[in-house]
């Protein structure tokens, strides 16, 4: 393998990684927000104790997050310096003004919050979940707008061989960046959802403390149904985004050699992922549906690879600027066909918990708490499909991939370091399993002890 | 005052911060075997930084994005060249890291001990490495015309490089030692401020040696600066300080001695951010490492709003935290 191929596997590795602990750490951090402000507001006891359990599991959880969210960081400068260099003017700002105004807000009050139980007042104490829950969307949002701009650049010039930052309003309202982070947002929020179903549905299928865990299944799933109806809709919305900013990656997506219009969506395809095998065997196509998914009309027009292969070969020189159509198509199909099925769980089970049928219904109980699977694929899937997408670009039109690479290095130097963290992260991804379905699996504690003013005394201490 | 100037101040006040807060993480990490010898008290030694570490990790995150944003040049060349050392770094912080969470997550005598000797060796590497990685920058590498880091990994371990890093492990012991001696109570507190009183020796005498060495280095003669001078009398200070029972003098003297040496070593980095020592003309410095105005100015301003905030929050949890932690304190 080549430098080149190293550098990108290890990005992909840790990238992927990250993002498994990242959408936990956001849309928990809400819920058990939400557990702990019903607690401040009623003050029944049973919701003081799953705020404790949900925090515990959430703070494991943020542990290997925030770890590797370090390697992130360094990463850009190690293994892609060319890369640094040329965009460092507009690129860094937001991963600085990550640092500044978001994480250094998760971390410290997450401190707070673990620590903070009997020494801070019950409101003040609530505040400081929700201030972490707060800096952990807000880094998500300062991280994806550096995302997107490599996305769709807006907002800079090109000067003495960089991209300098010329408008940070148009990087901060790039419609890659609103939608994406839109996106991302309700991923979080669906991911944190499924995690709390799922563990719910653990227990109450085995009887275990229904009277607790039939609250936060009811809470899972009043979240959940909303917000993945509205995620469907806005990763559709998404695609149209794409047809206009990113069009290679729409045409690859649907695997669509040939400009067509209208144009039809295969539900599944065999074959015709390249360029010598246009055509594929469709199994399912279904008419029209690709131009309303691109363009939001009943005959959009959808440019196809080969002329946009040709028309970058103009604007930017001879070459093939083709992303992989293997991976784009299916990375796209297993993420929306798996949101679907989400959907589909969540519609199944806000009906059994209409019809008082939730305890029940062991088999929904079963299939939820294996949906935990689900978000895991998707997250990983949506981000195979945007920076699979974007090549041969690192930042689309202005540096393909294969300049960014450090020239300090040598393939050797990345062996090492992509070994290291191959053995580092497996070894911390059983650890974290293993923890994290031991204390799913535990019993509610009883409420710790409260102080006169109505405070638990003991705190989640190391 | 130019945006460079600004920044590269900006930069110098990032780092110092880590090393003062982060500092003392890193030496009750080390200590805790030293101080806590059964499972309590090494618990209470950790629960002393149990709030706080995570926050203070962070100024590293943006001292480093900070570089990427105001330098890139210089976050580029010194990421890429220093590769070796920073991925052993990055390695110890993540043991070190998720050791704080994990280690009371199993009632077993092993899986603790396994946990805090992952958490003791990250705590001792990472300082050592920073401070390796940093004394390069003074010391010069390697760097040819076009930025690019040209040496090997074997270019990094000169010995003044090494000797700054040993040098930071000592003060982040004493730091760690004088912060366990104003937090803690009983067993512990005694324990911890007998490291205090002999590290405050040996850290004092391999700062002044480090001082001296740098002095020379740089040309300047044997007599330093009243800054680095007072960090070196702080640091011996300590060792009567505590003697006296005087532990909050004790940490403001540490704390003193911690920011004094790493504002000494940006002062003499300036205007210079990474030396080269291939060619003087080809070293990176504040003008030709830097991004343009407006990106700097835009930093400047978020800067200007939020670091005075983080300070505000920062300053606050330190004073919930106040107390000293004793075994009462435990919970679950």
């Amino acid at each position: 393998m080549t430098k080149l191929d190293l550098a990108r596997l290890q990005f992909a590795m840790t990238s992927i990684y990250h993002f498994l602990f990242v959408p936990v750490t956001i849309g928990l951090s809400f819920l058990v927000a939400m557990l702990q402000t019903a607690w401040y507001r009623h003050g029944n006891e049973a919701h003081l104790r799953l705020t404790r359990f949900f925090g515990t599991l959430l703070v494991i959880n943020i542990a290997v997050g925030v770890v590797t969210g370090l390697v992130q960081e360094f990463q850009f400068g190690m293994d892609w310096s060319a890369y640094s260099r040329y965009v460092g003017d507009v690129f860094g700002a937001p991963l600085a003004i990550e640092g500044l105004a978001a994480f250094f807000l998760e971390s410290t009050f997450l401190g707070l919050w673990l620590f903070g139980w009997g020494r801070l007042s019950k409101r003040v104490h609530l505040a400081t979940i929700w201030l972490v829950a707060l800096g952990a969307a807000g880094s998500a949002a300062f991280i994806m707008a550096a995302n997107s701009w490599m996305q769709n650049p807006v907002g800079y010039v090109e000067r003495g061989g960089r991209a300098e930052l010329n408008n940070i309003w148009a990087v901060l309202t790039n419609p890659v960046f609103l939608w994406g982070y839109l996106h991302v947002l309700l991923a979080a929020l669906v991911t944190g959802c499924i995690v709390m179903l799922a563990v719910s549905a653990w227990h109450l299928r085995r009887d275990s403390q229904p009277e607790l865990f039939r609250r936060t299944a009811g809470l899972s799933l009043a979240v959940l149904l909303p917000v993945s109806i509205f995620q469907l809709m806005v990763g559709s919305h998404l695609g149209v985004v794409e047809t206009t900013y990113q069009p290679m990656k729409i045409a690859a997506v649907e695997g669509q050699w040939e400009t067509c219009q209208p144009c039809s969506f295969s539900l599944f395809q065999i074959g015709g992922f390249n360029s010598g095998d246009e055509t594929p065997t469709k199994i399912i196509a279904v008419p029209h549906l690709l131009s309303l998914l691109a363009t939001d009309s009943w005959n959009g027009k959808v440019v196809g690879l080969n002329e946009l292969n040709q028309q970058y070969q103009q604007k930017y020189g001879p070459g093939d600027y083709v992303p992989n159509v293997f991976i784009a198509y299916w990375s796209m199909r297993a993420m929306a066909y798996l949101g679907t099925v989400i959907v589909l769980l969540a519609l199944w089970g806000a009906w059994l918990l209409h019809r008082g049928k939730l305890l029940a219904s062991h088999l929904f109980l079963r299939v939820a708490a294996w949906a935990v699977v689900l978000p895991i694929l998707i997250n990983t899937a949506g981000w195979v499909l945007t920076e699979n997408g974007r090549q041969p670009w690192i930042v689309q039109g202005l540096m393909k991939t294969s300049d960014g690479v450090s020239p300090s290095i040598s393939a050797a130097t990345i062996w090492f370091s992509l070994l290291t963290f191959l053995l580092l992260y497996g070894a911390l991804a059983v650890v974290a399993w293993v923890l994290m379905a031991r204390y799913a699996r535990k019993e509610v504690a009883p409420a710790p002890e409260v102080d006169d003013r109505g405070a638990p005394q003991t705190a989640m201490s190391y | 005052m130019s945006f460079q100037v600004f920044w590269f101040i900006a930069i110098a006040v990032l780092w110092t911060g880590f090393f003062v807060l982060e500092g003392f993480d890193f030496g009750v990490g080390i200590l805790r075997g030293v101080v806590g010898k059964t499972d309590e008290e090494r618990r209470v030694a950790i629960n002393t930084i149990g709030p706080l570490w995570d926050g203070n990790e962070v100024w590293l995150i943006v001292a480093a994005a900070s570089m990427f944003a105001a330098f890139p040049a210089w976050y580029a060349t010194m990421f890429s060249g220093f590769y070796v050392p920073l991925v052993l770094l990055l390695v110890a912080l993540i043991a070190r890291g998720v050791s704080f969470e994990f280690r009371g997550k199993r009632d077993s005598d092993r899986w603790r001990r396994n946990w805090d000797r992952l958490s003791t060796a990250g705590s001792l590497l990472a300082p050592f490495l920073i401070g390796v990685a940093l004394a390069n920058l003074l010391h010069g590498v390697p760097i040819d015309a076009n930025q690019e880091f040209t040496g090997s990994f074997l270019d990094l371990l000169n010995p003044y490089s090494l000797f700054a890093g040993l040098t930071l492990v000592l003060l982040c012991v004493l730091h760690g030692s004088t912060f366990l001696g104003l937090r803690t109570d009983g067993i512990v507190r005694e324990r911890a401020t007998k490291v205090a009183g002999r590290s405050s020796i040996a850290a004092g005498v391999a700062l002044l040696v480090f001082v001296t060495w740098t002095q020379l280095m740089l040309d300047r003669g044997a007599i330093p600066d009243f800054l680095p001078a007072g960090a070196v009398l702080a640091t011996f200070a300590v060792s009567w300080l505590v003697r006296d029972g005087r532990d909050g003098w004790a940490f403001a003297m540490t704390a003193f001695a911690i920011a004094a040496t790493v504002a000494t070593f940006f002062i003499d980095l300036y205007p210079t951010v990474m030396v080269s020592s291939t060619k003087a003309a080809n070293s990176l410095t504040i003008q030709n490492a830097s991004s343009s105005a407006y990106s700097l100015k835009l930093m400047t301003i978020v800067m200007l709003v939020f670091l005075p905030l983080v300070l505000v929050y920062q300053g606050w949890t330190y004073y919930v935290f106040r107390r000293r932690v004793t075994t009462a304190d435990l919970g679950d």
